[in-house]
Formats: structure tokens, C-alpha cells, sequence
């Protein structure tokens, strides 16, 4: 016998197991576990059962927790097994099986995961032998088991369900009639443009459908088996297999035995505690969370999270409710949906509506107040995550609107794809360019280890997990894979594990209390490791530092490896040095200098980088210092989160077509914002003429002279994905030039998120946003450009002054032995 | 009987940091330091694509790789699940701040692995 906690959960399904799942990894030792599960079955992915009914999948490829597990994780599990009697009292469960017989288990905690029942209509028949409703492994049995007997089906609910439902069966040879008592297919996901495609398109495939009836009764034959459906109006349709797929209701009769508060679900607070007896948690179908009972599994994965959170004794996480959105797993029908899509009638939401009845493509986004507050795509659902993302991420649209319906790929965020629909790719094509992952092994992870996140599979796969621009391809991959009910559920993103924090919360807590030390931050938020880790360090690190300039120190093992040493590290540990000529332009004797560093050091590589200046490649890290110090030239920080190049052309000093002097621009602007940290590396160009040979289009700032001044271009990339910058201004003289461009940089740097381009930050809070702050804002622009100056004032060259860079130097030396 | 060789002191370590320890022969040593003044050693090369560990960054009892992030356990030299692999580990002895590894290890242990190149 142990005396640790006894913890008891009722229900064996994805909220619950998830659950164990995350508590046993915060703290596997904490609990003696006993599961009871009134189904025979360890527990499964409830969601694939569609495809089993369809004949896709086998009942064991959705098995996601084998017996095995349970027994290595020391959880005692009891199939077959349903709970009747909870005594809260003494706290003890009683659980009866097929032969009536007993067993109880005392807890300490009680976990309530029993799901929701079907909602069978209350007609007489209803109780009739083949007549039933679709929810587990027993119901999809019957239902194949009655297509190898039987002609005709009948699914009463035209929602996901019933259609779900109705597919399967036809698939196995069935003929089948949907009964719905609405107007048209799926009203609580899709208009009725949609819906009414949506019918058109299964009508085709062979299935029937009644819209508007209402069912009277179902009748028998002389065995007692169904035979027909009897509508109000009369008329009959042959049915030897009736399902029920009307809705689901929350299972609360346990619950309300007990005498816990429920109003559709178990009411239940932010920890998932029901607020009749906190040591009784509800999670998944069953609970009601701010009046709200979630049926879709990223949100219960959410709850699980949270109540593992609160079961391990960490207390710190919190459950605030989740957006859905929904996807059909019917093969070859694309539709999705999200948020509110019906928009309403009063004329405070507007609509963008592209139809194509012919191409069967119809997409509806809702938008309100500048944000895409719903969308309903039939078709064509590539962009369906990323509309979502944008629902989620509430930010204006107003800037992209009139691009909105064509897709992310026209905006320009996806990466290398856009065009390529995940659901029509070959499974040998590849997804991810920087680690080769491959769109076969993607799925087959997804499957074989039942992933659900975009998190778990970059873990699993590496898919994802460098760049990052095949993201929205991958979230397609998982959401095809998985099934309609992946989301990404959280409404906001936590910084990475050690906290629950956004980015933008983080930052606004730094400049709010004057946090100076990744110590306070850690303190102040409640930061749940000790030191943090790679992704959160880093960003504090810099959002103390652009926050509190001259009184945030800096960090240096808070920095990655190429900020800490001042140089890029190679794949053979070795590092590059690439010295600031500044606009580009350089001289005999720098050139010089460069050149006996190369024989000095033995340097196997010199190379002219894009931004204009020259990289000496495998410089052994003990050299580092000494070559710095015989180049003699200025770091040029192309290793850092930083100004790294202002790339010009000649110019008029020297061009025939020149207008301005780009170089001596270029140089001005090099020197007055060299040394300057951001939330991710800066580039600029400038260009002498509208011919534009420095690429301005493609920087972070471009500046391309004109006769009468310059023209000045905002937030372009040349990177991953090639965002062409957009103009800002034009402007008369240089010193407004520097201006400008200062107070774009310093509010990209008080603002912007850590490892967010500027195209993404002003993606992010709209070009409307920044043109208000810059443009109309004459004080606010000139306080902006001061801020920067103040900042930048004073700091050190890394390479030369390293006490004041906070330099420690005794990296560059080894111990010898 | 082990006979311990003194490295250097615990505050020649960075906290949250690491030092290289250059050998006879083999590929370098990485002694790092955490939060709790812990010193740990592990040879300095990644399981996955040899990356030199000392240059990673460290939090709690792990250092992430500087190459491609791999999260490596300072305590076993494991690489984090679902990576998989583990570097060489080194007996590491603390005494009056002073930090001294086991001679014989440093003269044997992944001696081979320094011929290898990418």
C-alpha cells in the first residue's frame, strides 16, 4: 500500500485519458490512478470512427492508448465498468458491470469525463431492434454489421454526425436518406449557400435527402425490427437501420445524482473544479464551461492541460474558453467553418461572398468592426487556417481586405506553397524544405502516435520546426489528418512551456513594472522553470533591454550561441566574421588588412555577401578576438537580431542616372543606427533611382531617391518568403529620411514581437496602425526617432569594447588539461 | 582509486554557461555551470550533427545545441524526447570550488570519435 493521493476518473474517452496523459508527464508519481470506462474498449479516437464506418480505417488504427499504457503508467483500469454511486461524503465511487456485480474505489480526487449521450428523438419506435444512435465503437459496429444484411438506411440529423453517418453506410453499400428537419445541411456550420451545395454535391454521390420533414414514428415489421419511417405528412421511406444523429447532450446523470450544479454540462470554473466541490474536477463533453459545453477535442485538450496543471499542484494555469472551428470528414467534400459565419441581420457586419456554383467553390468571410470575425468555405478550404488564425488573432483586416478573399498565398505569409492543397499532395512530396520531412511521414505521425497539435507534430516529425513557412501547409496536413476537429485552439499563444504569458503580455508587464532582470520578469510572472529556457530567455533578454535602454543589463547567457560570441557559428563549430562597410563601399587598406588576416589565420573562405560586404568563413573561435583586432573594422553584426546591412547602389556621385546620393545616404543611415538590436534582424537599402539597383523593394526600410526626394518603402523581406515592401512616405530631404526611418525602427522596436520581422509586426497591427503613429503623429514621430537616438547613444562595438558589451571573454579560450 | 585532474575553478564557469576543456587527444570536454552552481560534463559534440554543446545555451539541467536546437540532458548527455541519441558523459568531482575530472576518462573516453569528421 503507498499513501499517495488517490485519484479516481469516471470515463475512459480523449478529455479524460488526455488528462492522465499530461498529468503523469508534470508528475507521474503524485497519484495512484484508478480509470473506470463503462465502454469494453481502452481508450480510442473517437473522432476517426467516420472513417472506420467508411471503411478507411480499422477499429485498431484508432486505438490511441493500448491496455499496455495504462500498465505502464501504474493506472488500474476497469473496462466495462460504469460508475452508479458517488459518495462524496466518504468519497468513495461504486461501479456495477453487465452482472450486476459491485466495486468501489476511494479517492481523494474525483475526475467526472463521461461525455455526452446522443439525443434520441422522442418518437414511438424509437426503442425498435435497429434503431440506434452513432457515438462509439459498439454503435459503428451495428451499423456495419447491418449493411451486410440490409438495403435501406435511414439517418435522421443532417449536421456533421448524421452526414458523417450517411457517408459510411453508403459506402457500404447501403442506400440511404437523410432526414433533416432544416432547410438546408449543417445549419450550425454552414449558410445555406453552402449547405445547399453541400446536398447538391452528395445527392451526386447517390445519397437522399428530405429536408423540412418531420419524423412521426418509426414502424416495425413482424420481427419487431424497423421497417419504415412515417413522417408528419404522411408519406414513408423504407428503413431497416434508423441512426439517430439529432445532437448530443451532455452527460450529467451521475452528476446530478450527486447533487453537483449542472445547467447544460457541469458547471465547472477556470481550473475545471465544479463549483459545488472542488475536489470533483468535469473535463471534456460533459462540462459546461462559462455556459458553454465544447464537442470538439482541441478545446477538451485544453481542458486537460489545465486540470493537469491544477492536479500536479502547480495552480497556475487557467482555462478561458476556446474558438472552434469545423471540417467535414467526408472524403473528397472540402468545407469549413468558423466563427460566426451567418453574420447578422442589424447591418453591423459585413460580407465578402466569392461564388462559383458551376467549380462548386463558394467562400463567405464576415467581417466586423475591421475584423474577420467568421468564415464559411465550400470547395476550396486551403485558406482555412489561416482565416482562423486570423478570427483568433482579432487583428484589422482593413489593410488586406480587398486581398482577403484570395487567400494567404496572395498575401504572401505561406512560404514556398500556397498553391499546393494539402489534401491533393502526394504523400512522397515534400512539406518541410529544411528538414526534408515528407508529407507521407507527416500523416503517418499523426496517425500512428495520435498528435493533434501543430506543437506536437514539429516535435514528432521536425516539420515545421525551422523556418517555419511551411506552417500553414502543415496545419492543413494535420487538420486533413487528424480530422475536422483540430483547432488551434488557444486564443492567445504562450511564449513556450515556461509560461502561460503571450508575447505581447510579457512585454507590456517589462514596461508597465520596470521588470530589469530576467529574475524579476520570472518572478513577476510566475514563471513556471526556474531559468527559463532557449525561446523565453532570449526574448525577455531583448525586451528588457529595448524597454529599458541604459538601465536593463544585458544577458549574455541569455543570448544564442552567434549574439554571445559575436560571430555565426558554422556547422563545424567553427565561425564567420563579417566586418561593417559601411553603405557597402570600402578601401585599399581595409582591403588589405582583410587579406593578411586570411593567410594570418589560415581562412579557407572569403566570400561577398548579398548586403555588400565580405565573409571570412571557419575562423577557429580562440582567433576570434585577434582577427577582429587586425581587421580593425567595425563589427558588422550579421550574426545578430540586429542592423545588419544598408546595401546601396553608386548613386549620382558616380551614376549617369543617379538623382540623389544614395551611398552617402546609405552611410548616414548605417552610422546612425548601427549597433541597434530589434526583435529580429533588420536590413536596408537605398537606391539613387527609381531604376533601383540596391533591391529597396525588399528591406525592412528601402529608400529610393527620386528628382524631388525620396520615396520611402516599409516591411519587405527578401527572406523565406519574398514580401514585397510596401510605400510609406515620400519625403524631401535626407535628414527627414533618417527621421522617418528612426521612427519606424524605434516603434518596431518597443512594439514588435521577439523573431518578428517587421513585415509580420506591421502585418500584425496594420499598416493604418503604423502610418497614424509615424505620418499623422508629427510629436509622437519625433519622439520616437529621439528614443532610438537615446538608446543607441554610448553603446559599444562587441568586437572591441567588450566590457561594455558585456563581452565575457573567457569563452574564446579553452582550458587546457 | 580515481585519480582526479582540477579543471579550473566553478567560477571560471559562466552561470548558465560552459567551458571547453581541450585534451591530450579526443574531441574537447564541456564543463558547464547551472542556476544552482552544478557543474556537469559532457564531450562537446551533439549526438545528432556533432554541434559543439559548450556553445549552447543552458537552462535548468539542459543545454539546447547550437545548431538545430537539440535539447541534450545535462545529468545523462540524452538527447530529449522524440530526439534520440546520447554524448559521452564525464564524472565530474566539486571540492572547495574547484573542479576536477576523472584523468583516466579523459585520457580514454570518445578518444576514437576525434577522427571522425562530418
Amino acid at each position: 500500500m503507498t499513501n499517495k493521493l488517490k485519484l479516481v476518473m469516471v470515463g475512459n474517452g480523449m478529455a479524460g485519458v488526455r488528462t492522465l496523459e499530461e498529468l503523469i508527464k508534470l508528475t507521474p508519481d503524485l497519484y495512484d490512478i484508478t480509470v473506470f470506462g463503462s465502454e469494453p474498449h481502452p481508450n480510442y479516437n473517437r473522432i476517426l470512427l467516420s472513417p472506420v464506418l467508411a471503411g478507411e480505417q480499422t477499429l485498431d488504427e484508432i486505438i490511441l492508448n493500448p491496455l499496455d499504457w495504462y500498465s505502464d503508467n501504474h493506472i488500474t483500469l476497469h473496462t466495462s465498468w460504469t460508475v452508479t454511486e458517488v459518495d462524496r461524503v466518504k468519497r468513495i465511487v461504486h461501479a456495477t458491470n453487465a452482472a450486476g456485480e459491485v466495486k468501489s474505489a476511494p479517492y481523494d480526487r474525483l475526475i467526472l469525463a463521461t461525455g455526452s449521450n446522443p439525443f434520441m428523438l422522442p418518437v414511438p419506435g424509437r426503442e425498435l431492434e435497429g434503431v440506434l444512435a452513432y457515438r462509439d465503437i459498439a454503435d459503428t459496429q451495428a451499423m456495419i454489421d447491418a449493411a451486410t444484411k440490409y438495403k435501406h438506411a435511414v439517418v435522421i440529423g443532417g449536421g456533421l454526425l448524421g452526414l458523417e453517418a450517411a457517408n459510411g453506410l453508403m459506402k457500404r453499400g447501403m442506400s440511404v436518406t437523410v432526414v433533416h428537419v432544416g432547410e438546408w445541411l449543417m445549419e450550425r456550420q454552414l449558410d445555406k449557400v453552402a449547405g445547399s451545395l453541400l446536398q447538391r454535391s452528395l445527392e451526386e454521390r447517390g445519397m437522399q435527402f428530405r429536408m423540412g420533414a418531420h419524423t412521426q414514428a418509426l414502424e416495425a415489421d413482424k420481427n419487431g425490427r424497423v421497417a419504415s419511417v412515417l413522417f408528419k405528412d404522411g408519406s414513408h421511406v423504407p428503413a431497416e437501420l434508423v441512426v439517430m444523429a439529432v445532437g448530443i447532450r451532455p452527460n450529467t446523470a451521475l452528476a446530478e445524482k450527486m447533487h453537483l450544479h449542472c445547467e447544460r454540462g457541469i458547471v465547472v470554473s477556470d481550473t475545471l473544479q465544479t463549483v459545488t466541490d472542488p475536489r470533483i474536477y468535469a473535463v471534456g463533453e460533459c462540462a459546461a464551461h462559462r455556459g458553454i459545453a465544447y464537442g470538439l477535442v482541441a478545446p477538451l485538450f485544453e481542458q486537460g492541460k489545465v486540470l493537469a496543471n491544477h492536479l500536479a499542484e502547480f495552480g497556475i494555469g487557467r482555462y478561458t474558453g476556446s474558438l472552434t472551428s469545423t471540417k467535414l470528414k467526408v472524403t473528397g467534400i472540402d468545407l469549413f467553418s468558423a466563427g460566426d459565419f451567418m453574420g447578422s441581420d442589424d447591418g453591423s457586419t459585413e460580407e465578402i461572398v466569392l461564388s462559383d456554383p458551376h467549380e462548386g467553390v463558394y467562400k463567405k468571410l464576415v467581417i466586423k468592426d475591421d475584423q474577420l470575425v467568421g468564415a464559411c468555405l465550400y470547395g476550396d478550404t486551403v485558406d482555412g487556417s489561416w482565416y482562423f488564425k486570423l478570427l483568433r488573432d482579432g487583428r484589422s483586416v482593413a489593410d488586406i481586405r480587398e486581398k482577403l478573399m484570395f487567400g494567404e498565398s496572395n498575401i504572401g505569409d505561406v512560404g514556398h506553397e500556397g498553391h499546393s492543397k494539402a489534401a491533393s499532395m502526394p504523400d512522397d512530396a515534400e512539406v518541410c524544405g529544411c528538414n526534408g520531412v515528407k508529407k507521407g511521414a507527416i500523416c503517418k505521425a499523426i496517425k500512428d502516435k495520435g498528435l493533434f497539435t501543430l506543437d506536437e507534430v514539429r516535435k514528432h516529425t521536425k516539420a515545421s520546426a525551422s523556418c517555419g513557412s511551411c506552417t500553414g501547409l502543415v496545419e492543413q496536413i494535420l487538420m486533413f489528418t487528424a480530422g475536422g476537429d483540430y483547432s488551434a485552439t488557444p486564443k492567445k499563444k504562450a511564449i513556450c512551456g515556461c509560461t502561460d504569458h503571450s508575447h505581447q503580455e510579457v512585454r507590456d508587464a517589462i514596461r508597465d513594472h520596470k521588470l530589469l532582470t530576467n529574475d524579476a520578469v520570472f518572478q513577476f510572472l510566475e514563471w513556471k522553470s526556474p531559468t527559463g529556457c532557449a525561446t523565453c530567455r532570449p526574448a525577455i533578454n531583448y525586451y528588457r533591454l529595448s524597454s529599458w535602454p541604459k538601465e536593463a543589463l544585458d544577458d549574455p547567457q541569455s543570448r544564442l550561441i552567434n549574439e554571445r560570441s559575436h560571430a555565426n557559428i558554422q556547422k563545424d563549430g567553427t565561425y564567420s566574421v563579417i566586418p561593417r562597410m559601411w553603405g557597402g563601399e570600402t578601401t585599399a587598406d581595409e582591403l588589405r588588412r582583410i587579406a593578411d588576416v586570411v593567410d594570418k589565420y589560415n581562412i579557407p573562405t572569403v566570400k561577398v555577401t548579398g548586403g555588400q560586404r565580405i565573409d571570412l568563413l571557419g575562423v577557429k573561435k580562440e582567433d576570434l578576438v585577434n582577427v577582429w583586432k587586425d581587421i580593425g573594422m567595425p563589427c558588422g553584426h550579421a550574426y545578430a537580431k540586429a542592423l545588419r546591412t544598408v546595401k546601396t547602389c553608386v548613386g549620382s556621385e558616380w551614376c549617369r542616372m543617379g538623382t540623389q546620393d544614395s551611398t552617402q545616404m546609405g552611410k548616414d543611415l548605417e552610422k546612425a543606427m548601427w549597433r541597434m538590436y530589434a526583435p529580429h534582424k533588420v536590413k536596408f537599402a537605398v537606391s539613387g533611382c527609381p531604376r533601383n539597383c540596391a533591391e529597396a523593394g525588399i528591406k525592412d526600410v528601402g529608400i529610393i531617391g527620386v528628382d524631388s526626394g525620396w520615396e520611402m518603402y516599409i516591411a519587405g523581406n527578401g527572406g523565406i518568403k519574398t514580401e514585397v515592401a510596401e510605400f510609406f512616405v515620400k519625403v524631401k530631404t535626407s535628414e527627414e529620411v533618417m527621421e522617418y526611418t528612426g521612427a519606424f525602427m524605434q516603434l518596431y522596436r518597443e512594439e514588435g514581437w521577439y523573431l518578428e520581422r517587421t513585415v509580420h509586426y506591421v502585418n500584425r497591427v496594420g499598416m493604418d496602425y503604423v502610418k497614424k503613429k509615424i505620418l499623422d503623429d508629427e510629436a509622437g514621430r519625433k519622439a520616437l526617432w529621439a528614443r532610438l537616438q537615446f538608446a543607441l547613444d554610448g553603446e559599444p562595438d562587441p568586437w572591441f569594447e567588450f566590457d561594455k558589451a558585456q563581452v565575457d571573454t573567457r569563452q574564446f579560450e579553452a582550458i587546457t588539461v | 582509486m580515481t585519480e582526479w585532474k582540477v579543471i579550473c575553478k566553478v567560477d571560471d564557469i559562466p552561470v548558465l554557461g560552459a567551458r571547453r576543456v581541450q585534451r591530450a587527444k579526443g574531441v574537447e570536454v564541456a564543463v558547464f555551470r547551472n542556476a544552482e552552481d552544478k557543474v556537469f560534463a559532457l564531450l562537446d559534440q551533439c549526438p545528432h550533427k556533432r554541434g559543439p554543446l559548450s556553445q549552447g545555451l543552458v537552462f535548468g539541467e539542459t543545454v539546447v545545441c547550437p545548431l538545430h536546437n537539440w535539447h541534450i540532458g545535462l545529468v545523462d548527455g540524452c538527447a530529449h524526447a522524440p530526439d534520440e541519441g546520447c554524448t559521452t558523459r564525464f564524472a565530474v568531482r566539486v571540492e572547495n570550488g574547484h573542479v576536477a575530472l576523472d584523468v583516466n576518462e579523459l585520457n580514454t573516453l570518445a578518444i576514437d570519435d576525434a577522427t571522425v569528421t562530418n
